[in-house]
């Protein structure tokens, strides 16, 4: 090798020292998908990355239970990505980045996230902005249309009561042999979709858990009763212990649930799942003693407080929280907006079929009809503890190991020592 | 042994492989011989030990160590130095108990489910696993056609990766599952194993039998076959019973693998965690949980990761594992003696 040629060799090194490549910023994002939200969210970044050539931003899918299990963990390490994609917001809100000093428009975030910004503040924070929500989910019942057709009885009326629900299902899957009459996942989020309706509050005026009201055990009671009248099958409740999650959806898609109590964020993957094999609607939640609502959630992204790269997060951000990006994958992914301005506006949903736009009508209207209670559960920083504690508990007293009243008591004790060991300084 | 008596060389003495091997071997020569010189004769153990004690130290003795200080400590952060000093409370709140026979009457009642859980679990496994492993080993020892398939084929499961297994099984025994569909092919009722606790612990020993069985067979076929020919000839020759030539000469001098077999099977039916987990969930309510389990759930699957109570329960866990090897092998060695 001669003179000439170790000195072209040192100018191509150099030009690529100094090539945007190498001056880019790497950004991770974890993320889980339910449906077509994580291809929706690859070609927006796309998108971004185009016009920032600057950032790259990574997408990390996980499964949910990483999310909710791995992830806390990497973040009490200090590790962990730049943004996630989450459900948890009080849990995981001591690690969430304050993006506000970074946004390009702040008031914007306060204008269409506002509520939701609350329930992923730490308490007592009021001004933070940690991100924005990817979708707003409601519980509520998704219903085998067919199925009743099929058994000859009426689908209940908007303003039934979950008594009447139980009934119908219940006469549906005698008639046509469906293993399963009604169907709830295995989840305490889902249980206070009954549980609010019951007249359940389960939050003090001191932002603590209050233990169990008359309320949490009317819906605790029915979930029992209806297990020990077959109106429920123990498969879902009974046949795992602990925190464990189980869905119903595998079971609804192939015709066995006349009633299964999940909520909006199923609509896209049953809209692409069941096809044509049967019809299927979304009904407004039951009606209790109390009122006829449901549960909000919803999953947002945010940003994580130990990046090195402040900025730049908050650019990608401000991009995707963005009026027309957040239309758009609303739009796409057929999710319930969680910005107030696009709710406003309505979305044009792309590709969803008859039935999937009038289930996610129905979805959208059950917001309005949301009780306070049910908001103030949902953004509780306890709330994943009175929900878990739920679970464990009433699953045991649904495979008949422990009385109702034995679980109530086990989940006050729970519940008050989870929050002791949290607050344990 | 070659013709003078001497070990077969592997290379000869003056070939290029030899010459090698003693060039390299040469160039730790001299700082042995500095070392020796350093530490003297006796020292020179430890430093042959050293590599191993680091690597044990590292990576077992390390995370003990912090794991027992984790115990003491309260709070849900992560480093050492953020959480509180709280003494015993775990293991008091662990301890807190009415009857330690009725798991409902402890503060911690899962943990003693657990304990019951995996007590039960590891009886009827150990029994079931040495039993069947055993009479595999026997029949795979005897000159049978198709031996070297039949021993693939029990070691085959060995090779599976224990969540597979378990999801093999889930679905052949699940509501619509394959024994669900012979069942009712058969004219009979379908049964919902996770849903009746007898029939999921029944299925969560069966599957773990299954799983692992290959491998302790193979530990004791080599016992068996290490077992002089001679003497089953003498005892041919002397009209001995097959089930005495059992019970006076296969198994005693099958001891000493066996004891190696249920130490392991012990171990391993106490750590049980991510077959059961996966095929039963730990469920019906709590019939399948077992301890490893809980402590999971407590450290990870909570909103609320409660590090400090899960470290004391793996420390009892660890105690009560340690304390069951040592009986192990006190027994044995006095059968031995």
């Amino acid at each position: 090798m001669n003179r000439r040629h170790w000195l072209a060799g040192a100018l191509v090194a150099a030009a690529l020292a100094s090539s945007p490549v190498q001056a880019q910023t790497t950004l991770r994002m974890t993320w889980y998908s339910d449906g077509n939200e994580g291809e929706v969210m690859r070609d927006l970044l796309n998108r971004f990355e185009a016009g920032n050539p600057g950032i790259k931003v990574v997408l990390d899918t996980v499964p949910f239970k990483a999310i909710n299990e791995n992830l806390p963990v990497q973040l009490a390490a200090g590790q962990g990505p730049d943004m996630a994609r989450i459900v948890d917001f009080g849990g995981l809100a001591k690690f969430a980045l304050d993006l506000r000093p970074h946004l390009a428009n702040a008031p914007y975030w306060e204008q269409n996230f506002g509520p939701f910004l609350e329930w992923m503040r730490e308490p007592g924070n009021t001004t933070a902005i940690p991100g924005y929500m990817t979708q707003l989910t409601v519980t509520g019942p998704l219903v085998n249309k067919t199925l009743f057709e099929q058994a000859g009885v009426a689908i209940p009326g908007p303003k039934a009561t979950w008594d009447e629900w139980a009934k119908a299902a219940k006469a549906v899957a005698d008639k046509v042999k469906a293993p399963y009459p009604v169907a709830f996942d295995r989840s305490g989020h889902r249980f206070f979709g009954l549980a609010v309706s019951q007249g359940a509050k389960m939050i003090g005026a001191d932002g603590l858990p209050t233990p169990a009201d008359e309320g949490f055990r009317r819906a605790a009671q029915l979930i029992v009763d209806w297990h020990k009248a077959g109106v429920m099958s123990k498969e879902l409740w009974g046949s795992v212990s602990g925190t464990a999650y189980r869905g119903a959806n595998e079971e609804f898609k192939n015709a066995q649930v006349p009633f299964y109590l999940s909520g909006s964020w199923q609509i896209a993957q049953f809209d692409k799942t069941v096809g044509n094999a049967f019809d299927w609607i979304a009904a407004p939640t039951p009606c209790g003693p109390a009122n006829c609502s449901g549960m909000p959630g919803g999953a947002g992204v945010i940003g994580i407080k130990a990046t090195k790269h402040p900025a730049e997060v908050a650019k990608v951000m401000d991009f995707l929280a963005s009026e027309p990006i957040l239309s758009e994958f609303y739009a796409r992914t057929l999710f319930v907006p969680g910005h107030i301005g696009i709710a406003k506006k309505g979305v044009a949903y792309q590709g969803a079929s008859a039935q999937a736009a009038a289930a996610l009508k129905v979805f959208g209207d059950a917001v309005g009809a949301l009780d306070p209670a049910a908001y103030r559960i949902q953004g509780n920083a306890y709330s994943r503890i009175v929900f878990n504690a739920a679970i464990s508990r009433i699953g045991q007293a649904v495979a008949g190991e422990i009385t109702i009243d034995d679980a109530i008591k086990r989940i006050d004790t729970d519940v008050a020592q989870q929050v002791a060991e949290r607050n344990k300084k | 042994m070659s013709e003078t008596g001497s070990p077969p060389r592997a290379f000869p003495r003056d070939s290029l492989a030899s010459r090698l091997i003693q060039a390299v071997a040469g160039l730790a020569d001299r700082p042995m011989a500095w070392i020796q010189r350093a530490v003297g004769g006796r020292g020179m153990a430890y430093v042959f030990l050293a590599p191993n004690i680091l690597f044990f130290g590292l990576f077992v003795f390390l995370p003990i160590g912090i794991n027992m200080a984790m115990s003491l400590t309260g709070g849900t952060n992560l480093f050492l130095s953020e959480r509180p000093f709280i003494g015993g409370d775990h293991y008091r709140s662990l301890m807190q108990c009415g009857s330690y026979l009725d798991p409902a009457s402890c503060r911690e009642d899962h943990f003693w489910k657990g304990v019951s859980n995996t007590l039960k679990f590891t009886i009827v496994q150990m029994v079931a696993m040495v039993g069947t492993a055993l009479v595999t080993a026997l029949v795979l020892n005897r000159k049978i056609r198709g031996r070297g398939f039949f021993r693939a084929v029990y070691f085959f499961p060995v090779l599976l990766s224990p969540v597979v297994v378990a999801l093999i099984w889930k679905w052949i025994l699940q509501r619509d599952g394959l024994l669900n569909g012979a069942i009712t092919l058969a004219g009979g009722e379908k049964i919902l194993f996770f849903v009746e606790p007898g029939w999921a612990m029944f299925w969560a020993v069966f599957v773990s039998v299954w799983a692992h069985m290959g491998f302790y067979t193979l530990i004791l076929l080599a016992g068996l076959q290490a077992i002089p020919a001679d003497l089953y000839e003498a005892a041919e020759m002397d009209g001995t019973k097959p089930m005495r030539v059992l019970t006076r000469i296969t198994l005693p001098l099958l001891w000493p693998n066996l004891v190696v077999v249920l130490v392991l099977v012990l171990i391993k039916a106490v750590q049980t965690f991510d077959e059961v987990f996966v095929l039963t969930g730990g469920g019906p309510g709590t019939a399948t949980l077992m301890v490893v389990q809980y402590i999971y759930e407590t450290a990870f699957a909570n909103q609320v990761q409660n590090f400090g109570l899960a470290a004391a329960a793996s420390m009892m866990l660890g105690t009560l594992l340690f304390a069951l090897t040592m009986l192990q092998l006190w027994i044995a060695r006095r059968k031995a003696a």
